[in-house]
């Protein structure tokens, strides 16, 4: 089989894989070999399907011993299977370099003859571009959940970052779909990581000539609508994972293709947009200050697929607004839809010598006709009928929180 | 007042420098940019138009104050092509002599601007990073890197030191309309040199077909965006990507891209037809219904186990032939005869085992009358494998014998080697102790009489290890 054969099947089963960010991590050139990284990440292509082509993302081989139900290169698949050698995917990566196509090598690859056997081989390349090649770009290695912790520590001092898959929101859809593998060795994985990496960060902060430890952190993978798991309980365990192990990020994955009208695949909703929904969820979690129980409700366990997670969070809790934006705590004014992370900080900025205005809100790209029945400008209070759309309260009531609200929430959330 | 009859047009030429030097005078002597147009020059040289001195100084010649801030990011609005940049930078070094913090009120029509045309820049020379295409040629002094790029801004100068670092051990040049930059890893430094039209770069690069090959098989055809990818990489940087030229094709093609993928999706297995009471006439009954793939719809009927519920000993074979489908029972046939005659040998009860198929219903393919035997697909190994999970737990044996590929493939995995792993003792997943060997039609199939002899052994070397680690136990 040509090395061109091998590249379609390797990296066909690779595409399922939602991750391909080249961030997170500083390299300068080295003056022995090409590479280095900037920190920012780079896009080198887009494809058809919308996404950033940014790493050689490709498998060792898809030939796997697990059988996990959602999974193309499960071993019960009748799918064309390919391995590629060592060298096979050392030269691809420095020759697709060298002409600027990407900015390194993401290697995953199916479990064969055990977890250790198959983290050795994904080591061995990055082991070979460093030191052979002494290439400086950036490499994700897939950690095989159950490998030894020596070969993660291993595997963690050529790689920028590591990746150990949870597949699966929880233990139940695992067992369901994914019968060989279990949460506990994932997240033991993920904890080996975790602590090799603090232990090593708090070395080099002693010694700087400590060689680093997967620089650009950890992320994981989840598949999302293979089962019938509600939002609720997604966020819930990327949560949890968030605060266990200190992921840089989760990529959610939604199965794909969905064929449609199949009796067995429990959700109709159209999952690009339910992805779509999750990631926000996610950024909110991460950047905007909301926990994962707010942003569903036992009896709306799913996101909505109308409006975004920050306006139905806003809708439901017409008691938190509206905010003054020239005198709200950052807390406050990162929840009024409309108004981004980075506006906040610029306004934050601005007041102090300007009080802001609903022009000076569109000046700053501020989306107005959303926000405004949120918040509190120098030349704006919103409409008492617009603040109580979807408030049951009396009118009374709604009035006392206007002055109580904006200053009892300073800080508070 | 009409100010622009008392303006002045300043000719520049298209770098920051360049500016830099118009405007120093124009600044220590105070002179507001309302009296000022600079413009960037056809041609070359700058030019000033003042006839010969500069126009009358509005305050005094105090100290200049230009932040670093403001030079850091106005190096980088330069390289912007709207024409106005060089009025905005101006006036905006102009008002920051009084009011330094100018630059932080990002609510200014004029600062806002300048935030506008260096995110623009930025944005600009972050996709030449990404987008420049090498193509290699070979040379007298060696490897040569090529590539031609058009970036929207004169981003050229901005971009090189990304490149020289990334690239440091290579010899390189990356050409513009408006400017070149050429790498030698043995100088280290750049050089910068005039434009250069598209015709003069290399057309092609062998490597570029693999890349292609990478760009077409890493796409999810199922999640089409096109949207998506024109607002990232929009249409005017197509043409030099080498990606892109097979794009039609890509598309025309996604749509069968999606069935195949679908087809890969998990079939329905037995699964969800095995009944959760996993005692063997419960099981025996409920396989009648099972159309967990689709062998049910040829064969006469699925062949269940046969054998003593509480058995010490279970072997498995591969699946039912003629005999045994059109019967009900698993070996019968010829295969079931020699069987019996090795396990005789092997000081084996047959009637005190449990004998049953890793695929319970008949594939074959019609030869005139006959029916033709064909081996299962390893996706109706593993569809009926729910069965034969549901069978080892109902009878509990004390070791498992897998006759054939078929059956090991079926407890150890589809890339299982049988002549590396036979004759030992083994654990599966779904039995404690297995004991895989070659499947007695092999033997039959033989055509090699002294091969055949020899797989008869080995078969019968195997069973007597089953039947002696039986009676270690007992």
């Amino acid at each position: 089989m040509t090395v061109q054969q091998k590249l379609a099947i390797l990296a066909d089963a690779a595409k399922y894989d939602a991750s391909c960010a080249s961030s997170g991590s500083k390299r300068a050139g080295n003056g022995k070999g090409i590479g280095h990284s900037d920190g920012t990440g780079i896009c080198h292509s887009y494809t058809p399907d919308g996404r950033c082509v940014s790493l050689l993302k490709i498998l060792l081989t898809n030939y796997c011993t697990y059988d996990c139900v959602f999974c193309v290169n499960r071993v019960s698949s009748d799918i064309p299977r390919a391995r590629f050698t060592p060298a096979e995917v050392v030269n691809l990566t420095l020759d697709f370099y060298r002409r600027n196509y990407i900015e390194g090598l993401f290697l995953s690859s199916g479990i064969i003859q055990s977890p250790d056997y198959t983290m050795e081989q994904v080591i061995e390349i990055a082991r070979s571009l460093r030191e052979d090649h002494s290439f400086g770009g950036y490499i994700h290695l897939k950690a095989i959940p159950g490998a030894s912790a020596a070969l993660i520590e291993r595997a963690g001092t050529f790689a920028d970052r590591l990746s150990a898959n949870i597949e699966l929101p929880t233990q139940q859809d695992l067992v369901q779909l994914a019968p060989e593998k279990k949460v506990t060795v994932i997240e033991g994985t993920m904890n080996q990581i975790t602590e090799r990496k603090a232990e090593i960060d708090e070395d080099r902060r002693r010694h700087r000539s400590t060689p680093r430890f997967a620089p650009a952190g950890q992320s994981t993978q989840m598949v999302v609508g293979a089962t019938g798991t509600s939002d609720r309980q997604i966020l819930s365990t990327a949560s949890h994972l968030y605060d266990s192990y200190k992921l840089r990020r989760i990529y959610f994955s939604s199965f794909s293709p969905f064929p449609l009208g199949d009796a067995r695949l429990p959700q109709a909703a159209p999952p690009l947009v339910r992805e779509h929904r999750l990631y926000q969820a996610d950024w909110l979690m991460r950047y905007y200050g909301y926990n994962a129980a707010e942003l569903t409700t036992d009896q709306e366990p799913n996101l909505s697929l109308q409006k975004d997670p920050k306006l139905t969070w806003a809708e439901a809790h017409p008691e938190f607004f509206p905010v003054d934006v020239n005198a709200a705590s950052r807390e406050a004014m990162l929840r009024v839809p409309g108004i981004g992370y980075r506006n906040v900080t610029r306004i934050l900025r601005i007041r102090r010598y300007h009080r802001l205005s609903m022009d000076d809100l569109r000046k700053l790209n501020v989306r107005v006709k959303l926000a405004e029945r949120y918040l509190i400008a120098v030349d704006h209070l919103p409409h008492k009928q617009q603040r109580l759309i979807g408030s049951p309260k009396p009118v009374q009531a709604e009035q006392l929180d206007l002055f109580a609200g904006v200053s009892a929430f300073s800080g508070q959330l | 007042m009409n100010s622009s009859a008392l303006r002045q047009t300043i000719l520049i030429e298209p770098t920051f420098e360049a500016w830099r030097e118009a405007v120093r005078p124009l600044l220590s002597a105070g002179i507001s940019p309302e009296f000022i147009d600079l413009a960037d020059t056809e041609s070359g040289a700058t030019e000033s138009l003042f006839a010969t001195e500069p126009p009358a100084s509005t305050g005094s010649g105090s100290q200049v104050h230009v932040p670093r801030s403001y030079i850091e990011r106005a190096t980088v609005v330069a390289c912007h092509r709207d024409a106005a940049r060089w009025n905005l930078l101006y006036r905006l070094l102009f008002r920051l002599q009084s009011d330094r913090n100018l630059l932080k009120l990002d609510i200014d029509d004029d600062v806002a601007e300048f935030r506008r045309l260096e995110h623009q820049v930025k944005r600009d020379l972050h996709k030449m990073h990404a987008f420049v295409r090498f193509r290699k040629i070979e040379t007298d002094a060696g490897e040569h890197f090529v590539a031609w790029y058009e970036p929207a801004h004169r981003v050229l100068e901005l971009a090189a030191s990304f490149f020289a670092e990334r690239f440091a051990v290579m010899q390189w040049t990356i050409m513009t309309p408006d400017a070149s930059v050429h790498w030698d890893p043995s100088e280290k430094q750049l050089a910068f040199a005039s434009g250069v039209a598209r015709e003069h770069a290399p057309k092609t690069d062998d490597f570029e077909d693999l890349w292609r090959t990478y760009y077409s098989s890493i796409f999810n055809p199922a999640r089409t965006n096109m949207n998506a990818m024109r607002s990232e990489m929009p249409v005017r940087y197509w043409k030099n990507l080498p990606e892109l030229h097979t794009l039609p094709k890509l598309l025309t093609e996604a749509e069968g891209r999606v069935e195949t993928m679908i087809s890969r999706q998990p079939k329905l297995t037995a699964a969800s037809f095995v009944p959760g009471d996993h005692s063997l006439p419960v099981l025996q009954e409920a396989i009648h219904a099972c159309q967990g793939c689709e062998l049910y719809r040829c064969a006469t009927q699925p062949v269940f186990g046969r054998g003593p519920a509480r058995a010490r000993l279970m072997f498995i074979g591969e699946q039912p032939g003629d005999e045994e489908d059109r019967a009900g029972e698993p070996f019968i046939g010829p295969a079931g005869r020699l069987l019996d005659t090795l396990l005789s040998e092997a000081d084996i009860d047959r009637s005190s085992t449990y004998v049953t198929n890793a695929v319970k219903h008949f594939k074959f393919t019609e030869r005139g009358k006959r029916r033709i035997h064909e081996n299962p697909r390893t996706s109706e190994i593993f569809a009926c494998r729910p069965w034969l999970v549901a069978e080892i737990e109902a009878v509990q044996p004390e070791i498992v014998v897998c006759l054939g590929a078929t059956a090991s493939k079926s407890l150890f995995g589809s890339n299982f080697g049988l002549m590396r792993e036979r004759g030992k003792v083994l654990a599966s997943p779904y039995a404690e102790r297995v004991i895989a060997t070659l499947h007695p039609s092999a033997i039959l199939r033989a055509t090699d009489p002294e091969r055949a002899d020899q797989m008869r052994s080995m078969l019968l070397s195997d069973l007597n290890l089953a039947s002696a680690s039986l009676s270690l136990r007992s």
